[in-house]
């Protein structure tokens, strides 16, 4: 008890001969260390060899869907399970179309939430908006999209969309009718999808940025705008590339609110207020129906396309966060 | 007790104390000393800043494993805990007899999921000795699995094809169960009724009749005021035997449209926007003005959606009821093997857009035992099942196909 008692300071304090210290302690044992070793390499080689695993299964499912269509399948847009002609390009090109609009959406409104909660908003008002933003994670994809159909779509045909149309009806991008499904909803739905991961990764990088580079911000004289502007999120931009790869990694992947509210329609038009599909979007629609031999095959290979877009983009982000990793934004990410 | 061994939360190093104490300052404490001691000279220096910022707090109780486990050990030896693990004996012994049960299982269609799991709730009070898992993972998947012999029976809304069926190690029955029907739900202002015929529908679904008021259109209802509208086609995105029913009518009333799109559980659509499942199209068609869209005839009763009449072969313009329904098995050709469509049924009382689903059952049966059980399941389906049919809004075959059904049931070799 009377280590206990003795303040800290004493612990270096005189020293011990090292005769004593080996007879006071033998060296304890490395075997659990050695142990918590293997275990969790174990645990880490059970997730690389499930994704190798889950890349062979996918090409092994669809070796005869590759064989016959060959690279026609990536370029070509017919997918037709009747005669048995099947191309990829409409959903690849509604996939990365849609996550492009989500992410056009998502991003400043994730990153000026994120910079307002942790640079300008009163204290009291922070927990309760970041508990808010996080419950929005939490809704099921499936009520997103029920949703969707039921209130997001007729709200945004009446007005927004009405609205786009006077305006730029003129050009291709909001031309033709507008039904209600269609692409821009999809990328809409996929927004609100991503919005807290973007939001929450971007507030914790905002908040590791030290303190010393706003006062020398404030120190030279800057505005609260400017201090923001180059202290901060200049500071943490690469952090903050990583939260909206993070978002568009996800973004690829959403499958039941958008199917829902896409429009469900194979086709690359320029009009965002026409139906489009997606990659997720087509598997989940019609795997469980497939049963010819070539079309099961066709949407295991629609999957093995979506796996290498997917993991594509997720090693672009662990890249990124690497070169970051000398920064102190990047132990928020981790 | 000898020496005790915990953890440094923080630096991650492994803290002895001599004897085991419940405040942490102690240990914090002792854990300085220790680093202290260990770490001379040089060594000393380089972990200082460490130990400087560490051991502030070190509150892991919850990780002295082997305390834990002598306590839980000392917890087992006292009797208060025997009659809890005496009951745990005794439940696992329940379980034991409960799996000793004979369990069928089977794997498919969605569509007639409700009247599937009501057949297998009522059989267990027949034969208590059997018990059903039934999946409902789709048509596609219920051929698969019957074909890779995984389930004891399979369900599809839609016949096997030969190409299917020349995989198979065994021959494989066709045991038709059911009917239902696809109908056409509409969004006009005022909910008019609505005469449609296999050509104005087939145009619809080809993109070439745009307008309500189009011509043929009004020439269907003559007293109808359709309006200057686009019609907003909407159809399933999901592979279904809903959409392999629709597009198997439209390929026999048009030419145009079985070269173009064809039939099958998903084909390539000319027109519209697809919606996913039942509940996709009908909100598609009730949030659109102007919407058509085709859904199973249960969805739109239960939803109190409008439906159009349909002409059918003998130029009746008829409701889909489930009468209607069965009247159109009642005259559909039936071949042996059971592998019939039902659309277009020639008969005066029959709803053009309805189909069956099926049971798929290998002839020779691997399990003898089993394959008894199933076939008295099978023929009590036939007979007593058909009858709650009509309560879940499905049609029951006519009594022809019933007896022509429990023929070939005896046909299934143990």
């Amino acid at each position: 008890m009377e280590i206990a008692t003795a303040p800290a300071s004493k612990a270096f304090g005189p020293p011990v001969s090292p005769r004593s210290v080996a007879q006071a302690m033998a060296r304890p044992s490395r075997f659990g260390d050695k142990a918590f070793e293997w275990l969790t390499f174990a645990m880490a080689l059970t997730v690389a060899v499930l994704v190798v695993l889950i890349g062979w299964e996918l090409w092994h499912g669809s070796v005869l869907a590759i064989k016959k269509f060959g690279f026609h399948f990536l370029v070509t847009s017919t997918w037709d399970p009747v005669a048995d002609q099947f191309g990829a390009l409409p959903f690849i090109y509604g996939t990365l179309v849609s996550s492009l609009i989500a992410l056009l959406i998502a991003v400043p409104l994730g990153i000026a939430t994120a910079a307002y909660l942790t640079e300008l908003a009163p204290l009291w008002i922070r927990q309760p908006l970041v508990s808010l933003i996080e419950m929005l994670a939490a809704i099921p994809s499936v009520i997103l999209g029920l949703w969707g159909i039921f209130v997001m779509i007729p709200w945004l045909r009446d007005y927004p969309f009405a609205w786009l149309k006077r305006l730029f009806g003129w050009t291709p991008l909001f031309g033709g009718p507008i039904y209600g499904p269609c692409m821009l909803a999809g990328g809409i739905i996929i927004a609100v999808m991503i919005l807290p991961i973007i939001t929450s990764v971007s507030r914790e990088i905002l908040r590791s940025v030290p303190d010393l580079q706003r006062e020398a911000a404030y120190g030279l004289g800057a505005t609260r705008w400017e201090a923001t502007r180059i202290a901060v999120l200049s500071y943490a931009k690469k952090g903050l590339f990583g939260a909206v790869i993070l978002g568009l990694g996800r973004a690829l992947g959403e499958t039941m609110a958008v199917t829902m509210v896409i429009g469900n329609t194979p086709q690359i038009v320029a009009s965002l207020f026409q139906p489009g599909y997606t990659l997720a979007s087509v598997l989940a629609n019609e795997f469980t129906e497939a049963t010819t031999d070539i079309y099961l095959q066709a949407l295991f290979e629609i999957g093995l396309v979506l796996f290498g877009i997917t993991i594509l983009v997720n090693l672009l982000a662990q890249l990124l966060l690497r070169t970051i990793a000398t920064t102190s934004a990047t132990r928020a990410v981790q | 007790m000898g020496p005790q061994f915990e953890w440094c939360f923080r630096c991650v190093r492994r803290v002895r104390t001599l004897k085991p104490c419940s405040v942490d300052a102690v240990r914090t404490l002792k854990h300085e000393t220790e680093n202290a001691l260990r770490f001379n000279g040089s060594t000393r220096q380089r972990f200082k800043g460490l130990e400087a910022s560490c051991h502030t707090k070190v509150t892991l109780n919850f990780l002295t494993l082997p305390s834990a486990l002598r306590q839980a050990a000392k917890s087992m030896k006292s009797a208060k805990f025997a009659p809890k693990i005496l009951a745990t004996m005794l439940l696992v012994g329940v379980t034991a007899t409960a799996s000793a049960q004979m369990m069928i299982n089977g794997a498919g269609a969605t569509f007639p999921y409700p009247i599937y799991s009501k057949w297998f709730d009522e059989y267990a009070k027949v034969d208590p000795s059997v018990r059903f898992n039934y999946q409902s993972i789709g048509s596609g998947g219920g051929q698969k699995q019957i074909l890779a012999q995984t389930v004891d029976f399979g369900a599809s809304d839609g016949p096997m094809s030969d190409e299917n069926l020349g995989k198979a190690p065994g021959k494989i029955l066709h045991i038709p169960t059911v009917a239902g029907a696809v109908v056409l739900t509409y969004n006009l202002a005022g909910n008019p009724s609505l005469k449609l015929d296999g050509d104005t529908i087939a145009g619809i679904y080809l993109g070439q009749i745009k307008k309500w008021n189009d011509s043929k259109l009004a020439a269907l209802n003559p007293g109808a005021k359709l309006p200057d509208q686009d019609i907003v086609v909407v159809h399933r995105s999901d592979g279904s035997g809903t959409t392999f029913i629709f597009t198997d009518y439209l390929s026999k009333v048009s030419s145009e449209w079985k070269q173009k799109a064809g039939n099958n559980t998903s084909v390539n659509w000319p027109a519209g926007i697809g919606g996913k499942g039942n509940e996709g199209v009908s909100g598609q068609v009730k949030q659109t003005p102007g919407a058509i869209g085709y859904v199973e005839l249960i969805y739109a009763i239960q939803n109190k959606m409008p439906y159009a009449e349909v002409k059918n072969s003998a130029g009746q313009f008829m409701k889909a009821t489930i009468d209607s329904v069965t009247a159109a098995l009642a005259t559909a050709e039936i071949p042996d093997d059971f592998r019939f469509s039902m659309t277009n049924a020639p008969g005066k009382d029959a709803y053009p857009i309805c189909g069956a689903t099926w049971l798929l059952v290998y002839e020779q049966q691997k399990d003898p035992a089993k394959g008894k059980k199933l076939v008295e399941f099978l023929k009590w389906a036939a007979k007593d099942g058909e009858k709650m049919a009509k309560d879940l809004d499905y049609a029951p075959l006519p009594e022809t196909v019933q007896e022509r059904v429990l023929k070939r049931i005896d046909d299934i070799k143990m």
